[in-house]
């Protein structure tokens, strides 16, 4: 199969995504709803937990901010992965399956598509947490922890795919959210320094690519990090790296029903 | 020049199940070709692979000459096709669904624009290309699919169950744009349909297919010739039509007969004439005879000669006929 990356369908596939998100302003507000109800009530009742390692005055709810954008990110992303099978199946892209493009472009178009997306909810908590305390300290930091969001969304996006490539019906959906999904975000030290857990699970949490992801983005914005960033970045790029071509792997080889 | 559709020996399984059975048959350029069967009879799944939607099992196919198999980019760069069910995407406009498509098969700029105000008109839909897809109606709907599917000028134009789930003034419509599109620009195109009156009005030649295998092909007139003349068709009280049946072997003038439902349906050339001859030997019977009916044959009579089962049978039901609705609403 050649590789040749097929610009148009990629842009297609990109600029409906976003056409489609603007004109369903629900959605949008949906998908901010609960980073937003996570980051108000933890942060109001979490208040006074300690925080060891941080600089006097960072509150928890700033502390979890970066944590909160890594989730939001970490769900919207697996989704947007696994509903290309579903629309492989019955909307749009049905259609494109049909015309002349390659596989590969039709994976880095709903990558391109997903991470605009996440992008986009990512950058609006973080703006709203403004009102919460946060403060971006400058514009290098600003656009660091975005570099972050859009590693954090390319890789689930990824996984998303490998699974929706694996997967046969609703069951396996809840499978996934259930026994994958929760268990990377409770792992990341979204909600607290892994520093916290026992060694044992400290261990997987290193295993765990979110944690990478939201280490990042607390050092870029709170100048906080478990590793030194350059780790953070390395690990989620390779991380990265090896969901979008095991997606497009698996993506390619499945055919549609 | 190659057949627009040439098809050798074609098989698909799932999983052990075989939904296509090693069917063969070719399509000439220009030709309106329908492949007429029941529900589950293996119409889509060869439409997918023809597309290259789906990978056959084994056998060949070539679409313009291009192998499906080996030259899959050839193959989609030469097709339309509109799928049984919609896939249009709601929450764009008409047009924008058009647009999008024009640009991934790769129409310059200046030309997309001016395709797609010329498959609206096709459709009628030029006043409506503006509103969201959402909006339209099953039939809207199915008339933009077909438009897209044209955009590009295919060479060959797959149309899985046209009409599905459409009122009746509505199917005549599609039927008009179908017949008019075939006409006016020579593109081949192959449909599926379980709808009898559909392949008989629209198409040139027929395969009727079940279970996966094309049971006959010909013209829609041939097919029916296969019966000769006239059927007389008779409805037997208390379930006695197969003793009516026997004793009707033994008569020279009756050239096919087949029950089924309670009825009796006999093939013969001044059907008329016969009509009394039958309900006298139902009254020496004994027999109570509900009632008598005289026609042409139909694809009804043509399938049920074929198969021994009419393909009414399976469908109409409420729940089948609540789905089908729903598919043309586009979910
Ligand atoms: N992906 C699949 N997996 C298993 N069985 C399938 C699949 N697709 C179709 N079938 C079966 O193959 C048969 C033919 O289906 P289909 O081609 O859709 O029939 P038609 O279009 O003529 O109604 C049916 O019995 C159907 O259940
Ligand atoms: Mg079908």
């Amino acid at each position: 199969m050649r590789q040749v990356i097929h610009f148009a369908a990629v842009y297609v596939l990109w600029v409906r995504e976003l056409k489609k998100l603007f004109r369903s302003p629900s959605r949008i507000i949906g998908s901010l709803m609960t980073p937003l109800l996570f980051l108000i009530f933890l942060g109001f009742g979490l208040k006074n937990m300690a925080l060891p390692g941080t600089p006097a005055g960072t509150t928890y709810t700033v502390f979890l901010v970066p944590g909160i954008i890594g989730m939001g990110l970490l769900f919207s992303s697996t989704f947007a992965g696994l509903s290309l099978l579903m629309d492989r199946e019955f909307g749009f892209l049905k259609e494109i399956m049909v015309a002349p493009v390659n596989r590969i472009s039709i994976v880095i178009g709903r990558i391109l598509g997903g991470t605009t997306t996440g992008l986009m909810q990512a950058v609006l908590i973080l703006l709203i947490s403004l009102i919460f305390g946060m403060r971006i300290p400058s514009v290098l930091a600003f656009f660091s922890a975005i570099i972050f969001m859009i590693l954090i969304a390319v890789a689930f996006i990824g996984m998303g795919l490998v699974f929706a490539a694996k997967m046969k019906d609703t069951f396996g959906f809840n499978l996934i959210v259930n026994f994958v999904i929760f268990p990377l975000f409770f792992l990341s030290g979204a909600m607290y320094s892994i520093n916290n857990l026992p060694t044992w699970l400290r261990t997987l949490s290193y295993l765990d690519p979110l944690t990478y992801g939201v280490d990042g983005m607390r050092g870029a914005l709170l100048g906080i990090s478990t590793f030194p960033m350059p780790l953070d970045f390395f690990v989620l790029l390779f991380f990265s790296l090896i969901m979008v071509k095991l997606g497009a792997f698996f993506f390619e080889r499945v055919e549609s029903a | 020049m190659a057949d627009a559709i040439k098809v050798e020996s074609l098989v698909k399984r799932f999983n052990g199940f075989t939904a296509v059975n090693r069917i063969s048959f070719s399509v000439k350029r220009g030709e309106l070709f329908g492949l007429l069967g029941p529900n589950g009879a293996g119409k889509t799944t060869t439409i997918n692979m023809l597309s290259t939607l789906i990978r056959p099992t084994s056998g060949k196919a070539y679409i313009d000459g291009f192998d499906i198999s080996k030259n899959k980019n050839e193959v989609r760069n030469s097709i339309g096709m509109v799928f049984q069910e919609p896939a249009l995407d709601g929450k764009l406009t008409g047009r924008e669904n058009l647009y999008f498509h024009a640009m991934i098969y790769g129409l310059k700029k200046e030309e997309r624009v001016a395709r797609i105000n010329e498959v609206l008109r096709l459709v009628e839909l030029e006043d409506k290309g503006n509103f969201l897809v959402e909006k339209y109606s099953g039939g809207m709907k199915r008339r933009l699919e077909i438009a897209r599917g044209l955009i590009h000028k295919p060479r060959v134009l797959f149309l899985d169950e046209p009409t599905l789930g459409l009122d009746t003034q509505t199917r005549r419509h599609i039927w008009d744009y179908i017949k008019r599109l075939n006409r006016d620009s020579g593109v081949t195109v192959i449909l599926t349909t379980h709808y009898m009156e559909e392949a008989d009005f629209l198409c040139d030649r027929i395969a009727i297919i079940d279970h996966g295998k094309i049971v006959a092909l010909d013209t829609p007139k041939k097919l029916k010739d296969v019966l000769g003349g006239d059927v007389v068709r008779l409805e037997i009280d208390g379930g006695k039509s197969e003793k009516l049946a026997k004793k009707l072997k033994e008569l020279k003038w009756v050239r096919t007969i087949r029950t089924y439902n309670g009825f009796v349906a006999v093939t013969t050339s001044h059907g008329e004439k016969r009509i009394p001859e039958l309900i006298e030997l139902g009254q020496q019977m004994k027999l109570k005879i509900k009632s008598v009916n005289l026609r042409k044959p139909s694809l009804e009579d043509v399938f049920l000669h074929f198969t021994g089962r009419v393909i009414r049978e399976q469908e109409g039901s409420p729940i089948d006929m609540y789905k089908a609705v729903m598919r043309a609403r586009g979910r």
